[in-house]
């Protein structure tokens, strides 16, 4: 049994109130794509700014690496390789988008790492933007690299979220809702670059609506409800749960969804 | 009924788009057109202690080149960084009441008192507004603009430093021509320097944090760390421009935290185009010539530029630097559609 | 039981100053730092009207009361409409504003200590070993019911609901019809109102000076700051605490330190709870 790299117990966070999260417990594994799904409201974005520490969790600990960093300030948790995307886009707006990479590169950790593919060394960071953008599907000998980034599609500003991520080489990821917003074709780009995300050994925590390419990529799925946890296993163990059915899916929908994934 | 319809057309000049890329430098008119600005700029700062009549006018252009500085600290702090600052006073304040403590306590010479005034200041005004930094928006404003009353409030109730007569017979600098020639030198290094500062990588973070400070934060930077830097250097410049007026007027005391020292400078920057760095110099150019002459009508003038203030922000928002920049770059026609 | 008496008199004053501030700020979110020379004003028009167009006392009160009202929805229509949403803007540009109206007013020759304004009623009272004079406490009774009635009104009219509705979500208004031009009009021209009330009751008790605009100012934004910017009844509350707080500074320390307290408990504030005591805590939005 290896030991988790992540690890939630008992997070409870209440808004005035709004009990959004309520003694959710997990863990996560190295290597794991572990999903989180469930209906709008509840609670998923909050575990995440739980964990990077955007908020404060009322109670409960969060370990990373058997080190408690509950209460930790973002720039910390992200400084020992814990990252997030955002649901709501924000780029650096009047930046073009190689810039917007050019910023997480002067992190302490992109200086110790050396980003993406870096051996400890950190080169030229306009070069190291570069090439980052290039593996995450930016065509580097396009202009589109030297765009500012209000003129790009989301498409575009989803993957440059995951590259600001990459540029700190995390060792977990938490996508929140990468796909929504995407088009089928531009979804079905990501869905290998996710996998290879995994092959090379990041953990990744997925808070996902689109069920069917959540379903592909994950091995572990957790459904939350009103801010508590539902059911936790593989995709197909929740799928087949009757619980998960009708807290999320809604009864009579099931059928068609349960023949996507 | 038929209305003939116009609209404006604005078109880059051909130099302009010639001139944007390396190839400029290939042939003199292109060369002249990037550089003239510039060179006219510090070619005619320079110059200003002889252009003008008289030591009353030369004691202005000290003066306009203090309100400068300030309204340069307010233009990258607002406008790079993302905080607006209210308390323009507190810097002057700071800073002039520092050097005027080296100098009469410990007869420091003006030439010490200055540096040591900004980096003394900004230290002290970095550390005082430390816990505000998270603060964003019209919360920054607020406090910034309470702390310089209340430096003025404390001094006056402790009755420190001379109390409300404030510390008087401080030494001046050793001749006008070399405090006007020390100021317009400061206004140009500060005002280039940062132009500079702002456009490299380093400088971008500045900027990002103000695009979206959440991202910063999800990248692991201390955001806390440089917008402190980013205070450090606008203060500094600050209290190094207070420094300066307590020397050129040999007297620091409570008026320095007044309300003029934060406002003016803002109008400056508001009229000569804020977030272009060089619009705040302009301004000031303009304004406080203008306040000095309108000296007689006693506080009518804070009407006046009060006044040009609300109406600059109204209706000509971008200010004169970016429609001087319009008219040089491109040119204009009306059209028919 | 001194402090007790004039604690709670500079404590009502206080929400009086406040109460113009926070209710325009709730309402239309606009921060406005005119409001001291709103205040100025409104004593000036009154003296005015009443000295030297010979004016009854209380008809000319009314009239200034309007004039303020108006003035304040002009400031609106004209000059802050066009920077709405623009918080440096709106700060700057109402600041501004104020700045030239009390200069203004300054160089129009309203200096010094001989302008005053009678007190509604001469002679004074014994209360608990203290004396108070019937004015202040006219002004007492007046804060408080003005108090309930702006309640009564936000909560119980139709005018009032929707400028209520307008200030928790102004897109949500819009789309239920509300105008918010036209409400966040009216909400300043409450507030104007508001400073010349305050100014009519607490002006009588010293001089008409235009330097004290720029301390009303403080005073409010202190105490709106100190409640949450934005709820007025929070303001409210804050008022009483700051004005207890100042009456003893004032008795254990000194007089000097009056507006010290003030300051201080704007920037303690900001810097420990930038909500405020009585306002609702956002997390990861704008204000932290």
């Amino acid at each position: 049994m290896t030991e988790p790299i992540l690890r939630i117990d008992d997070l409870s966070k209440r808004f005035g109130g709004v009990q959004a999260l309520k003694d959710v417990s997990f863990d996560v594994f190295p290597g794991d794509v572990l999903g989180i799904i469930g209906p709008n409201g509840s609670g998923k974005t909050t575990i995440v700014n739980s964990i990077t520490g955007f908020i404060k969790p009322t109670s409960g600990r969060i370990y990373f690496n058997g080190k408690n960093i509950t209460g930790k300030p973002p720039h910390k948790i992200a400084d020992m390789g814990v990252t997030r995307t955002f649901q709501i886009m924000r780029p650096y707006h009047s930046l073009p988008a190689y810039k917007n990479l050019v910023i997480p590169l002067f992190s302490p950790r992109a200086k110790r790492t050396g980003g993406w593919r870096g051996g400890g060394h950190l080169g030229n960071r306009q070069t190291i933007a570069i090439d980052i953008l290039e593996e995450i599907g930016f065509e580097r000998d396009s202009y589109i690299p030297f765009k500012k980034t209000s003129t790009l599609p989301t498409g575009y500003l989803k993957r440059l979220e995951l590259a600001r991520c990459l540029a700190l080489k995390p060792e977990i990821i938490i996508c929140d809702e990468v796909f929504s917003g995407l088009s089928m074709s531009e979804i079905a780009s990501m869905v290998p670059l996710i996998e290879r995300l995994q092959d090379e050994g990041i953990t990744i925590v997925m808070i996902e609506h689109r069920l069917r390419e959540l379903f592909q990529v994950a091995n572990r799925v957790m459904v939350l409800n009103f801010g508590e946890k539902l059911i936790e296993g593989s995709p197909s163990e929740v799928m087949a749960d009757e619980r998960v059915k009708t807290a999320y899916f809604g009864s009579e929908k099931v059928e068609e969804v349960m023949t996507y994934a | 009924m038929t209305t003939q319809q116009s609209r404006k057309e604005r078109i880059d000049r051909g130099i302009k788009v010639r001139s944007d890329g390396l190839y400029a430098l290939m042939s003199w008119r292109e060369l002249t057109y990037l550089t003239l600005p510039r060179f006219i700029l510090i070619a005619g700062m320079l110059a200003l202690p002889f252009l003008v009549p008289g030591m009353y006018w030369q004691r202005v252009i000290s003066i306009v080149c203090i309100y400068a500085i300030l309204a340069l600290s307010f233009d990258f702090l607002a406008h790079y960084v993302g905080l607006v600052s209210l308390g323009g006073a507190f810097f002057i304040g700071t800073g002039g009441y520092i050097a005027g403590i080296l100098n009469s306590y410990f007869s420091i010479p003006p030439f010490l008192t200055v540096p040591l005034a900004a980096i003394i200041g900004g230290a002290f005004c970095t550390l005082l507004l430390l816990p505000c930094l998270p603060l964003k928006g019209v919360y920054f404003a607020i406090v910034t603009l309470m702390y310089p009353l209340f430096m003025a409030r404390i001094i006056e109730a402790f009755d420190i430093f001379g109390g409300t007569d404030g510390l008087v017979g401080i030494d001046s600098f050793s001749s006008a021509f070399l405090e006007q020639y020390f100021v317009i030198c400061m206004v140009l290094i500060f005002l280039f320097g940062i132009r500079r500062f702002v456009t490299t990588d380093r400088g971008l973070i500045f900027t990002a944090i103000m695009d979206n400070d959440q991202a910063v934060k999800a990248s692991g930077i201390n955001i806390t760390r440089y917008k402190a830097l980013a205070v450090f250097i606008a203060s500094a410049m600050g209290c190094m421009a207070g420094g300066c007026l307590t020397h050129i007027y040999m007297w620091s005391g409570i008026s320095q935290f007044a309300l003029d020292f934060s406002i003016l400078p803002i109008a400056a920057t508001v009229i000569g185009g804020s977030g272009t760095l060089v619009g705040p110099l302009i301004g000031c150019l303009i304004l406080v010539p203008v306040s000095e002459l309108l000296r007689d009508f006693g506080t009518l003038r804070i009407v006046f530029y009060a006044s040009i203030l609300v109406g600059f922000i109204l209706f000509r928002s971008d200010g004169i630097m970016e429609f001087g920049q319009r008219k040089y770059e491109q040119f204009e026609r009306w059209t028919n559609i | 039981m001194e402090i007790l008496v004039y604690g709670t008199i500079n404590s009502v004053s206080l929400a009086l100053m406040g109460l113009g501030f926070a209710m325009i700020y709730g309402i239309s979110r606009v921060p406005n730092f005119a409001h001291g020379a709103l205040y100025i004003i409104c004593g000036f028009v009154t003296w005015t009207l009443f000295y030297q167009f010979g004016l009854p006392y209380f008809i000319s009160i009314i009239l200034s009361l309007c004039v303020n009202g108006i003035l304040g929805m002009i400031m609106y229509r004209f000059i802050l409409i066009r920077v709405r949403g623009m918080n440096i803007s709106e700060i700057i540009a109402s600041y501004a504003i104020g700045l030239a109206i009390l200069e203004a007013l300054r160089y129009g020759g309203f200096r010094g200590m001989n302008y005053t304004l009678p007190v509604f009623m001469e002679g004074s009272l014994m209360l608990g070993g203290v004396p108070v004079d019937f004015h202040r406490l006219i002004m007492m009774v007046i804060g408080v019911l003005l108090v309930a009635g702006l309640w009564l009104f936000t909560h119980y009219t139709r005018l009032g609901l929707a400028l209520q509705g307008m200030a928790q979500d102004e897109r949500a208004a819009l789309m239920l019809g509300i105008d918010s031009d036209l409400m966040a009009m009216l909400a300043m021209g409450f507030g104007a109102v508001l400073a010349g009330i305050a100014a009519t009751l607490i002006l009588p008790l010293g001089n008409i000076v235009v330097e004290s605009g720029y301390n009303v100012l403080i005073m409010s934004i202190a105490v709106c700051i100190v409640g949450g910017l934005g709820s007025w009844m929070g303001a409210f509350f804050a008022a009483f605490i700051i004005g207890y707080a100042q009456i003893l500074t004032v008795v254990f320390i000194g007089s000097h330190f009056q507006m010290v307290v003030a300051l201080l408990a704007i920037i303690l504030t900001l810097i420990l709870k930038p909500s405020g005591l009585f306002g609702h805590q956002k997390e990861l939005e704008e204000r932290v």
